[in-house]
């Protein structure tokens, strides 16, 4: 799931300066199960901007509204007939939602109320880690399902960098990733794939060249 | 309540919501009826199936409507009939508090109490805590501030 947090009370007002009444709008996606962006939420953000404006003596009315999802066109076309007298939407999904509203209502003003952070998984509850980098070309089936790309703080693709100490990462205060692909590897006995050399990672698949693209004729509907 | 703020506030009688656990703050207000305790009238009380369900949102709500003061009242630590009930309460009383602070409502004007069923006196005492605390700190700035503009509205008006 896509991990994200709440940007700071004051940020998000300085984002609603001069705005009298702003349309909250949660996503039921990824960012309600990491707890920041869901309709419980949305409440709560709303409830608190609508005290701190009235106590700034600058009344903020909301309307709130908790999509399916936000980076969906057919639910975040559900928004529309509530745009009437809005002066902006205050998103609490992740990036991408936040895009996607602002594409579909090109006449909108939209901001963002969380800070995207990254793909990662709940390790337990109120503790969130990241464990892919969307490198667009997957190395797990080497690396024995442990990413060096996101874990190993240098994104190293051919073991350790020499600074692991203790099983414990130089960079960071992180397992180090190439000590739990090795411990990993040595369990199932597969050490041995360890001594292929991998050769340099195609880049290009990555976040190189603006937005990535997937296309599946396949699937398409029209055309 | 005995004491009464002086001056601007002479006519300031709080309201205070309680959120208040079934199987123990709930039945302490009953023994505290029944063993003919008084405790304020300010306190107006809200029946809980556990401490536990009391969120966030709710809590910012009852100071949003104009409660000058909330508490949460749940089960000792370790005593919660839902087990951890109580603690994730005063987890979220603490979350809250953080926010009211931000807000400037004011954090101290929430609290969380843990109590048995048993304990009428105490939870009579802890309606005179929170009262004479709420006294003390005056009202919700909320109302204050809803009552001031409601006054320039007034002024405001051409005739
Ligand atoms: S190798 Fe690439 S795709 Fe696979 S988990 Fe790591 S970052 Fe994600
Ligand atoms: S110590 Fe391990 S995880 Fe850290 S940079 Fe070196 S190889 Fe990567």
């Amino acid at each position: 799931m896509i991990v994200a947090e709440a940007k700071t009370l004051e940020e998000i007002l300085e984002s609603l300066q001069g705005m009298s009444k702003v349309l909250v709008v949660g996503c039921g996606g990824c960012v309600s199960v990491c707890l920041a962006g869901g309709e419980k939420e949305t409440g709560i953000l709303a409830s608190t901007l609508r005290m701190k404006r009235e106590l700034m003596g600058d009344p903020l009315e909301t309307v709130e509204e908790t999509l399916t999802r936000q980076c969906d066109p057919e639910y975040v076309q559900q928004l529309a007939k509530k745009l009437e007298g809005i002066d902006c939407i205050l998103s609490l999904a992740c990036g991408v939602g936040v895009q996607f509203l602002a594409e579909q209502f090109p006449q909108t003003w939209v901001v963002p109320a969380l800070n995207t952070l990254f793909a990662g998984a709940t390790m337990e509850h109120g503790l969130w880690e990241e464990r892919c980098g969307l490198c667009g070309e997957c190395v797990l089936a080497r690396t024995g399902g442990v990413c060096p790309v996101i874990r190993c703080a240098k994104s190293l693709l051919n073991g350790p960098c020499g600074g692991s100490q203790n099983g414990k990462c130089e960079v960071k205060p992180n397992e180090c990733a190439w000590q739990l692909i090795y411990n990993r590897m040595s369990e199932l006995g597969r050490v041995e794939l360890l001594l292929e050399v991998a050769g340099a990672k195609d880049w290009s698949k990555s976040r190189d060249g603006g937005p990535r693209k997937m296309v599946r004729e396949d699937v398409k509907i029209d055309g | 309540m005995e004491k009464r703020e002086s001056g601007k506030t002479e006519s300031f009688y709080p309201k205070i919501i309680a959120f208040c656990c079934y199987y123990c703050a709930y039945s302490a207000a009953d023994l505290a009826g029944s063993l003919r305790l008084q405790y304020p009238p300010a306190v107006r009380m809200i029946e809980q199936p556990c401490s536990g369900k009391v969120d966030i949102r709710l809590l910012l709500q009852a100071f949003e409507d104009g409660a000058d003061g909330v508490y949460v009242a749940g089960c000792m630590e370790g005593d919660c009939h839902f087990l951890k009930g109580n603690i994730r309460a005063k987890k979220r009383v603490n979350a809250a508090k953080k926010i009211l602070d931000k807000v400037g409502v004011g954090g101290e004007r929430l609290e969380m109490f843990n109590l048995s069923g048993s304990m009428g006196p105490r939870f009579a005492e802890i309606a005179n805590e929170m009262t004479e605390r709420i006294l003390r700190l005056g009202p919700n700035p909320l109302n204050t501030a809803r009552a001031e503009r409601a006054t320039k509205g007034e002024e405001g008006d051409p005739k």
